[in-house]
């Protein structure tokens, strides 16, 4: 019998887990994270997986939430790897090197005041990912897809 | 010592009665982003945000502990979510600086 990273048995199909995120919502935001997480548990993914993939998810999430008016994540979780698609409809990035960049962000006062805007969002995104990649054309929107190896 | 016993020995006032957890280190900060990817499992966090976007990085990171600063207010809807997830919110009136310095929790 092959066995996954985690010791599970080899997932015979691999599971899809779609999310919704809707724009402006704080009240929501994380939602599909702290759901994804408990479901990784519940999988038996090991612990620094699942860190993983929650920062990672986490930050993409609150970037649909505050930044693109909502969006969709879809979930691949394989034995050996969950990867995470993040798309949206929303104003896209003009300069995505800019948006990489640690403390860089646009976003205004009142979202500050709660503690985001940091302009470490996506560099999380980059550190806890094991690949990641970001496509954004102004007036169309955004995609981000990252991968979790475990 | 877990978080009764930090609450006991600093005299911060416990807003949930959620069962106490182990404390393993301490992370101090209140942006978000950094308090996500930097707080680790079993984590006293010491901040002064207390909405329920801070309550959700606890939950995600599965800290030990927020422990609420300055006299910091913890919103209504960030106190539901903290009790039905179980989190230890507990308060003071110090700043950030002086309750993580009484705390005396040392990070390996
Ligand atoms: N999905 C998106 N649509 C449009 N712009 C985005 C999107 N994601 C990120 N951005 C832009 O990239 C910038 C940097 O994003 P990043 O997540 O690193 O920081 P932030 O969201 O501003 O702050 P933090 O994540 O630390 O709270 C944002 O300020 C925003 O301008
Ligand atoms: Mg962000």
């Amino acid at each position: 019998m092959r066995r996954g990273c985690a010791g599970r048995r080899m997932m015979a199909e691999p599971i899809r887990i779609h999310y919704t995120v809707t724009g402006d919502d704080f009240t929501q935001a994380g939602t599909a994270s702290a759901d994804l997480k408990s479901r990784l548990r519940t999988m038996g993914f090991p612990a620094d997986v699942i860190r993983k993939v929650t920062i990672s998810l986490y930050e993409g999430e609150i970037n649909l939430v505050i930044h693109a008016g909502g969006g969709e994540i879809e979930v691949t979780v394989s034995g050996d790897r969950i990867k995470l698609v993040l798309s949206d409809s929303g104003p896209g990035i003009e300069d995505i090197e800019l948006a990489k960049r640690e403390g860089w962000s646009s976003a205004p006062d009142e979202i500050r005041s709660l503690g985001f805007g940091a302009g470490m969002g996506i560099p999380n995104m980059i550190k806890y990912s094991d690949s990641f990649d970001i496509q954004s054309t102004p007036g169309v929107g955004t995609v981000v897809t990252m991968e979790i190896n475990c | 010592m877990n978080t009764d016993e930090l609450a006991a020995k600093c005299g911060f006032r416990k807003l949930t009665e959620a069962p106490p957890k182990e404390i393993e280190g301490a992370f101090a900060g209140d942006l978000l982003s950094w308090a996500m990817s930097r707080v680790s499992r079993g984590d006293a966090w010491f901040t002064v945000m207390g909405n329920l976007n801070a309550v959700a990085v606890a939950a995600l990171s599965d800290c030990a502990c927020i422990v609420l600063c300055h006299g910091s207010a913890l919103s209504q809807d960030a106190l539901e979510r903290a009790v039905r997830e179980e989190i230890v919110i507990l308060a003071t009136e110090e700043p950030v600086y002086n309750a993580a310095l009484a705390s005396g929790i040392v990070n390996r």
